[in-house]
């Protein structure tokens, strides 16, 4: 068979998809849809790892602090900066405080000048969030004026918050190692590329296979739509002289066209999603539609398969059937299916798995093409193994009630076509149940318990050393939405007044806020105590040696921070009490210094740190909070205390697992309404002549759902026993005890079984309808 | 048949003088013009029916033309007359072979006088359908031979019935004709 | 004409039914005596259908009465309606009756079942039937898998094995050849005679027609009883 001759039948079938009318046009506009979201989403995956590589790089492009270790010298080309993060409303700022030294600076990426002191650049999105009304508590946080805008190669997400704004001796305000020296923007010189965890690698991996996967299934559903019709249209073909060859070439035709429409469909859903995605903002991820551009070589990929495959899909399902001139007639009894073949599929992705188990642990690399065979394998094996689990299981169910027997009857039928239909949610469900199973594993590697009790208060606030603890203390504690502070000053002292080798922790208050991180004895104002059973146990008893003299705020060579150190003799009578943890979970070591105690010339040394405990009613209590600490220095530290915290990475992973999820089931739910409805047109007049006769409505509904429930059961099942399986497969690589998620298995199955149940009632109003004796005028 | 053929043409005239008097030549004429395509009448046949329905009071004389000649008389047709239509229109004809030529005349004078031409197909159809019945059950009781004769009557019948029907359905065409 | 006409087991007065704007029956009549072959005649898009579907209580009329054993069927419910088709009618149509999936001795036991009929004692009378109708080496095989014939024949064992009072059957040998539509006919109202149905049958041949004992024309849905009218 020569090309041309390919050609012209393809292109035959082409012209008949859009012909035949507003009926054709409706068929053709349907497959297209489908085919479209599909590509639409494929297009989207091959834009990921773009937009994914541009994020980093322009991160990477404004990196700060280089952590290098070496002092620079102020001179004509350097900067000294900032960081003065911050939290509004759970949505993180991004802040940084400049002060050139220079006319030869750096500046950071997207900052056309540098901002003057109270002046600020901020990005649109900050704009638009300070000139709201919701934004007034973060205004005052940042009482700066703003004089300009961040551009895009500034920011890593057209949603991110971020400002720089103009400093002043940032030197002195002394919070941690916040402040640096530097002379360029860009990563530490010797910084190692941020390498993925090999596990989360393999998340994401599996994540984009199981989501991918379904949507080849979709697909492949998608361009059968109206078949029936098809069907009619090439036996007319036949009639007039064209051979079987040239009929099953036309039906090729029809799908490529359908294929070719949807393309142009999912090229347009793409760039409107694309355009969307800048407003779209799921847990402070944002991205610019520029970053969102499908790499050439995968976006045409997408364009040769996806026709390929429409026609190779037809071309393998008119494989069956006879097509002749008087209608189209599938072979009344398939050969019976075999089940060793359609096993290997499987078990080969399981040897592909089997040589990678248990090299999580040690840091290793996952061989990626095999992880994503083997995988795929499994996951594939579904679509092979469940024709046959579904023809050997309902070839021996029997006997029941009429509605029963219709469903069952039909199935050993076609059991192929009900098969076909839940391939895609089979494929899906046992995707996820193995990704579920993989994060519940992997989970408690990820997520930190922080010991934070959070019951004794919610924030921790540092605000350094320029305010004495008790104003601390009053401010916060004044503030709105605050039900009851802490306050503890911090600071350490050396045996040495320059580079000591040990080092004594100091704790400063009252009493009463003594207490709170450690068990006194008793206390009065003018106590010292040492902490008895703490980790330094030892050091700490020599150091606090009545009579020995140890300095505070000990200087060390090379680095830039300013100290003062000052001699202090530990008096002698010094207590010994209890370590204690406080609302952090940290149990102190070290002295425990009242502050009659304390040596005057040394407390301006001190680190003030409240806790404080919020008032729940008050909604922006943490932003008050956050406002009161950021007036007595814009580079007070903040924190919230929670009980566990995630990995980010991994957060953001199960997110991207979840919304993938949904798209992908809503998909295949669409695919099945379609099928299920022309199944039923198909029908109807069969359906018509059994209501003639008496049947019962209810008979012929739950005929309807036994057909859809029995292959759907089995589906399910299989895919549960091959999610579990390569669930525990994929635990095993990650050197991770095998434990079934019980919960999730259910979830999965029920969320697929929700899908079958909103099918099949969304399609009963069109069987009620096509059950009106309506359909037996034929005349 | 003749016999068939010459009763018909009586009742033909008479239909055909329904729509008042006419001349023996105007007759002929339009007999020739709706019934006889292929077998136009003689004036001998006319002069002879006409002369046969005067004797039965079917019709009348009603004038004559100057010059003589059976032809030129005008001819008008009696109450008589029309009773006689009437009754020959309502009768269905006993079922058998070739029947297409007196049925097309009934239909068409039933039209040509305004009468309900579908009645005198349902009324044949009836009478059709009640000579198959007989058929059809003797068939069933009888031998091979009996069923092959039996099934050459039926399929004759059905033909004629067949034709019946598609006139049936051609019935508001044939007027428009007709009524020319 | 009388409403109920004296022993007549179903009989309709005065029907009319409209699709939209087509009319397919104006004030149509009908009536059936038990053990009655009536054929239903007519031309095509005359109404004769609809005639057979209002009857069998398949469509309710717009107006007009239907009486079956002196019950009105006009005012019963869908669900009522259902249970006199299952129960006391049989139905035989031109094609698309069989359900393909199931054997034919399964669908010609379908009827029995849906009384509620267990299932082996449903498929030996289905078996008798089609023993009758001379198609019962046929009961395991799929309707895909037999001749238009012995389909019609099956349709008709199908259509008889509640023993219907009323079997009404539309251009039952529509499909078929002349010598297995006469088999069909022949068999069919052979065994409704000897079961003393009544028998609605809606046809266009004469040959088939001329298996009832009279004839009903439906004409621009009007319906003439040729009886009454000779």
């Amino acid at each position: 068979m020569n090309v041309r001759q390919w050609a012209r039948d393809l292109a035959m079938g082409v012209r008949f998809a859009f012909g035949g009318g507003r009926e054709g046009w409706v068929r053709a506009g349907l497959t297209a849809v489908g085919v479209g979201l599909g590509v639409a989403l494929l297009l989207l995956t091959t834009a990921l790892p773009s937009a994914l590589s541009q994020r980093s790089d322009r991160a990477d492009a404004r990196q700060d602090f280089t952590y290098s270790g070496k002092q620079l010298a102020k001179a004509d080309n350097t900067l000294v900066i900032a960081d003065s993060d911050t939290t509004f409303r759970a949505k993180d700022v991004r802040g940084r405080l400049l002060e050139p030294e220079g006319t030869k600076a750096p500046l950071p990426p997207g900052v056309a000048k540098f901002p003057a002191l109270g002046e600020m650049v901020v990005s649109p999105a900050l704009k638009k969030l300070l000139t709201s009304d919701s934004g007034k508590l973060l205004r005052e946080r940042l009482p700066y004026r703003v004089t300009g805008t961040i551009a895009q190669t500034g920011l890593i997400g057209p949603a991110e918050l971020a400002y720089y704004a103009g400093g002043k001796d940032l030197k002195q305000l002394q919070s941690g190692s916040n402040v640096e020296r530097i002379n360029y923007f860009g990563p530490s010189p010797n910084s190692q590329p941020d390498k993925l965890d090999p596990i989360l690698l393999l998340l994401i991996l599996i994540v984009f296979v199981v989501l991918l996967l379904p949507v080849g299934v979709f697909i492949a559903a998608a361009v059968r739509f109206g078949g029936e019709r098809r069907d009619r249209r090439l036996a007319a073909l036949r009639l007039v002289g064209a051979d079987g060859r040239m009929a099953r070439r036309i039906a090729g035709g029809e799908a490529l066209a359908g294929a070719l429409l949807g393309l142009v469909f999912g090229t347009g859903f793409f760039l409107i999603g694309r355009q969307l995605a800048t407003r779209l903002d799921v847990r402070d991820i944002s991205v610019f539609s520029s970053d969102l551009n499908p790499s050439p070589a995968l976006a045409l990929l997408v364009a040769v398969a996806v026709p390929a495959a429409a026609v190779l899909v037809t071309l393998l399902a008119l494989r069956g059937v006879v097509i002749e001139p008087l209608g189209v007639v599938r072979k009344a009894k398939p050969p019976r299916r075999r089940l060793w073949w359609r096993l290997l599929m499987p078990l080969a992705g399981l040897a592909m798995l089997y040589p990678m188990i248990g090299q999580g642990n040690n840091g290793g690399n996952f061989n990626q093409y095999l992880v994503i065979g083997g995988t795929v394998l499994l996951l594939v094996g579904i679509t092979a193994l469940l024709p046959w689990v579904v023809e050997a299981t309902v070839a021996r169910l029997n006997s029941g009630s009429v509605s029963w027997q219709l469903a069952v009857r039909r199935l050993q039928l076609s059991s192929g076509t009900a098969a076909r239909m839940v391939n895609g949610i089979a494929v899906a469900v046992a995707g996820a149940i193995a990704l579920q199973m993989l994060f519940a594993g992997v989970e408690g590697d990820y997520t930190k318990e922080t010991g934070n009790d959070v019951n004794r208060a919610q924030m921790e606030v540092s605000v350094g050393s320029g305010t004495p603890l008790a104003e601390v203390g009053r401010r916060l504690a004044r503030t709105e939405g605050v039900r009851r502070t802490s306050a503890i000053s911090q600071t350490s002292v050396g045996e040495r007044a320059k580079n000591p080798d040990n080092e004594l922790e100091i704790s400063v208050g009252s009493c009463a806020e003594l207490r709170e991180v450690a068990s006194l004895p008793s206390c009065r104002d003018g106590d010292i105590f040492r902490i008895a059973g703490g980790n330094y146990d030892a050091a700490t008893k020599k150091m606090a040696t009545a009579g020995n003299t140890v300095y505070f705020d000990p200087a060390w060579d090379g680095t830039s921070s300013v100290s003062h150190p000052t001699p202090w003799k530990v008096p002698a009578g010094v207590k010994t009490a209890q370590p204690r943890e406080d609302p952090t979970g940290y149990a102190r070591d070290g002295l425990m210094i009242t502050s009659g105690a304390m040596p005057a010339n040394a407390m301006r040394v001190l680190d003030q740190h409240v806790f404080v405990s919020l008032d729940p009613s008050v909604a922006d209590a943490s932003d008050y909070v956050r406002n009161t600490a950021a007036r007595m220095n814009p580079l007070a530290d903040v924190f919230m205390l929670a009980s566990t915290r995630q990995s980010l990475q991994f957060k953001s992973i199960r997110t991207g697992l979840f919304v993938g999820a949904t798209c992908v089931l809503l998909l295949i739910g669409a695919s099945l309404l379609v099928s299920q409805l022309e199944q039923l047109r198909e029908r109807k007049k069969l359906l018509s002549a059994l209501v003639a006769f008496g049947t019962r409505r209810r008979t012929l509904s739950l005929s309807v759902l036994w057909q859809t429930a029995i292959p759907i059961g089995l589906g399910l099942a299989l895919a549960t026993v091959v999610g579990m399986t390569l669930g525990a497969v994929l635990l095993k690589m990650t050197a991770t005890s095998v434990r079934i998620d019980w919960s999730s298995v259910l979830a999965m199955s029920g969320i697929g079984a929700g899908i079958v149940l909103a099918v099949t009632l969304l399609s009963l109003p069109p069987l009620l309808r096509m059950m009106r004796p309506d359909g037996l005028r034929t005349e | 048949m003749c016999t068939v053929l010459r009763m018909s043409i009586g009742h033909t005239l008479l239909g055909l003088l329904e729509s008042g008097p006419r001349h023996g030549y105007d007759l002929k004429r339009a007999f020739d013009e709706k019934f006889g395509h292929d077998r136009p009448l003689h004036y001998g046949q006319v002069y002879s029916t006409m002369s046969r329905l005067l004797k039965n009071g079917l019709v009348e004389v009603d004038g004559i033309e100057a010059g003589g000649g059976p032809e030129r008389k005008r001819y008008a047709i009696t109450d008589a007359g029309i009773t006689d239509v009437q009754k020959w229109l309502a009768t269905p004809e006993k079922p058998e072979p070739y029947l297409q030529s007196t049925l097309y005349t009934k239909v068409v004078l039933a039209l040509l006088t305004h009468r309900n031409a579908a009645e005198i197909l349902d009324v044949q159809r009836s009478e059709h359908l009640r000579s198959m019945r007989i058929l059809t059950d003797r068939k069933r009781k009888g031998d091979l031979a009996d069923q092959l004769i039996c099934d050459h009557a039926l399929f004759h019948l059905e033909a004629d019935l067949r034709w019946l029907e598609l006139t049936a359905a051609r019935l508001d065409k044939l007027a428009e004709v007709v009524a020319k | 004409m009388t409403t109920h006409p004296a022993g007549s087991l179903l009989a309709a007065h005065e029907l009319r039914k409209a699709y939209g704007p087509t009319t397919a029956l104006d004030g149509a009549e009908f009536s059936i005596h038990p053990g009655e072959v009536v054929a239903v005649m007519g031309p095509s898009g005359s109404g004769k259908s609809t005639l057979l579907h209002c009857l069998a209580g398949i469509v309710p009329p717009d107006s007009g009465s239907i009486t079956y054993n002196g019950q009105e069927m006009a005012t019963m419910s869908d669900a009522q309606r259902s249970a006199l088709r299952r129960s006391e009618f049989g139905f035989v149509f031109q094609f698309g009756q069989l359900v393909p999936e199931l054997t034919c001795v399964e669908n010609v036991a379908l009827p029995l079942r849906l009384n509620g009929t267990h299932r082996k004692e449903a498929e030996r009378a289905a078996l008798t039937w089609m023993q009758r109708l001379e198609v019962d080496d046929l009961a395991k095989k799929r309707p895909g898998e037999v001749s238009g014939g012995q389909g019609q024949r099956v349709a008709v064992a199908r259509s008889l094995v509640t023993n219907p009072r009323v079997l009404f059957a539309d251009e039952p040998t529509g499909a078929l050849d002349s010598l297995n539509g006469e088999r069909v006919m022949e068999l069919l109202t052979e065994a409704a005679r000897s079961t003393n149905a009544a028998v609605v049958l809606v046809t266009h041949e004469a040959r088939v027609a001329a298996y009832s004992d009279r004839e009903i024309v439906v004409r621009d849905g009007k319906s003439k009883d040729m009886e009454r009218v000779v």
